[in-house]
């Protein structure tokens, strides 16, 4: 079953074009990741399949009353706003408070519900977040680099919930991240995108397609490529050249 | 009961101290503090206006800051800071309504009523406009309560609840202006986002959740409008400005001594 189908997408702020002639499905269940350098519009995705960006061009079709849990990339919270984590939880979704409960055991912080999201640490409130997405029984998680900011053992343990709450589940996942090494190991299909899909498959066929090594390199599965890949992606000269520009837009 | 004007008084502070709790509250969350203040100086031209055209100066004054905060929210976005924005439109509003004002030559107008508030010559009308816009403002945020902390925390989880941010965006700027309107009376435009901030603040310190800090600025502002009232009629002083400075009062033993006492444990 197809939860989210996206044809032939164009962003565009201003005159900058972020994302061209994009296509995308996601299925029911499937762990779909989306790598790419900075500028290549992943966000901009994320953003226009949750309604925030009107597209210029193209059309997103989400499956009828789909739920959708969103993990954000960073959540600045006002220190004069006070918010517990329960209060928190139920921020979309009128739940009680043993529901609260479980879908922070499920993200793996229980026993944090009376606390001010304020006093959590990175990793803790990344986990709150996550909960807070899972407490709708969402059909797809979306999640926009969930793991900024946790040292590698953090994110680690961070993605390998994310796999035990689909197996649990069976939701979808369409995330973004950076961290190839972890991606390859834990996606069933990774879109490698930079303005547009270059290429898209298994985690073995992205990884040898010669449009990733283009962005990535070679020889370290991606690990550390991400360190030194450079903007020598010439199949598609214009989108290379805006990538400095949109950064801001990311 | 009515008859005495410092009953009315003191119902019109503490109607008014009602609606800018919850308000308040946003516009501190927000960091809308000097669009409260933008949008407050907006009314003077509309107290002008509706002078100059004898029609109403709640009315006026809730049209013109609608406009401001509309067009505020249009010329957003457009290269220049929100606070620049913000200052050239207040600051010019607030010329055009002095210089506005003094056009008027035919009337006999008192400019302090307008800018620091008239609150001891609060009639019956001002008592049912005041309360009935309080009503309307409660009600709408009440309403959209979930919806505003939402779009508040993040914009593009709120999407993803299928909540649009911009139209909370509205509501939040709709209730400013009524609350704008209906306060010029009690405190004047110059001390309007006194009463929605300064009570907000305070109730920080004191708050673990959302709910609990609006109703704690709801208590502090209404315990600043009775007491600034009550020191007002003692020591002779100006009502609007004693209230304000009861709840200034509030935030220094409140505030800053409720948060400090939490962040050092």
């Amino acid at each position: 079953m197809t939860l989210i189908s996206v044809e032939n997408l164009t962003i565009r702020y201003g005159a900058n074009t972020v994302l061209r002639g994009v296509d995308l499905t996601v299925e029911a269940s499937e762990i779909v990741t989306v790598v790419g350098p900075n500028g290549s519009g992943k966000t901009s995705l994320l953003k226009a399949i949750i309604g925030a960006i009107r597209p210029a061009a193209g059309k997103i079709t989400r499956d009828h009353g789909l739920r959708i849990g969103y993990v954000p990339q960073r959540l600045h919270i006002d220190p004069t706003l006070p918010i517990t984590v329960e209060r928190f939880m139920r921020l979309l979704d009128r739940v009680d408070r043993s529901a609260c409960a479980a879908a922070l055991e499920t993200a793996g912080v229980p026993d944090l519900l009376k606390r001010q999201m304020s006093e959590l640490s990175g990793g803790q409130f990344q986990r709150v977040l996550l909960a807070r997405a899972l407490i709708g029984n969402p059909d797809i998680l979306l999640l926009d680099e969930a793991t900024q900011g946790l040292d590698q053992q953090g994110s680690a343990s961070f993605y390998l919930q994310i796999e035990a709450v689909r197996r649990e589940s069976g939701c979808a996942v369409l995330m973004i991240s950076h961290e190839l090494h972890v991606v390859m190991s834990a996606s069933d299909r990774v879109i490698c995108l930079n303005g547009h899909v270059c290429c898209e498959g298994s985690p073995a066929v992205v990884a040898s397609a010669p449009e990733y090594r283009a962005l990535f390199g070679t020889g370290t599965g991606g690990a550390l490529a991400l360190y030194r890949h450079e903007h020598d992606h010439d199949h598609n000269q214009d989108y290379a050249s805006n990538a400095g520009n949109t950064e801001a837009a990311e | 009961m009515l008859d005495d004007f410092m009953t009315r008084a003191t119902l019109a502070g503490i109607g008014v101290a009602i609606a800018a709790a919850p308000l308040g509250c946003f516009v501190v969350w927000r960091r809308m503090a000097y669009f409260g203040d933008a949008t407050a100086h907006a009314a003077i031209l509309g107290v002008a206006l509706s002078l100059a055209f004898e029609m109403s100066i709640f009315l006026g004054a809730m049209v013109v800051a609608l406009i401001m905060a509309v067009t505020v929210t249009l010329l957003s976005g457009r290269g220049y800071a929100m606070d620049t924005i913000l200052g050239v439109l207040a600051h010019a509003s607030l010329a055009f309504g002095l210089v506005a004002v003094s056009f008027l030559s035919g009337i006999r107008i008192d400019l302090m009523a307008y800018l620091f508030g008239d609150i001891l010559a609060v009639s019956r009308m001002d008592l049912a406009v005041i309360w009935g816009g309080a009503t309307l403002v409660v009600a709408l945020i009440a309403w959209r309560w979930s919806s505003l902390l939402a779009a508040t925390l993040n914009e593009e989880l709120a999407y993803s609840g299928g909540l649009n941010p911009r139209s909370e965006q509205l509501v939040l700027t709709l209730s400013l202006a009524i609350t704008v309107a209906v306060a010029i009376k009690v405190v004047g435009v110059l001390l309007i986002a006194a009463m929605l901030i300064i009570p907000a603040a305070a109730a920080r310190g004191l708050a673990r959740t959302p709910e609990t800090m609006a109703f704690a600025a709801a208590a502090f502002g209404a315990f600043s409008a009775v007491a600034g009232l009550r020191g007002a009629y003692v020591f002779d002083t100006p009502a609007g400005p004693s209230i304000v400075c009861v709840a200034a009062m509030c935030f220094a033993i409140f505030g800053v001594f409720g948060w400090r006492k939490r962040s050092a444990g």
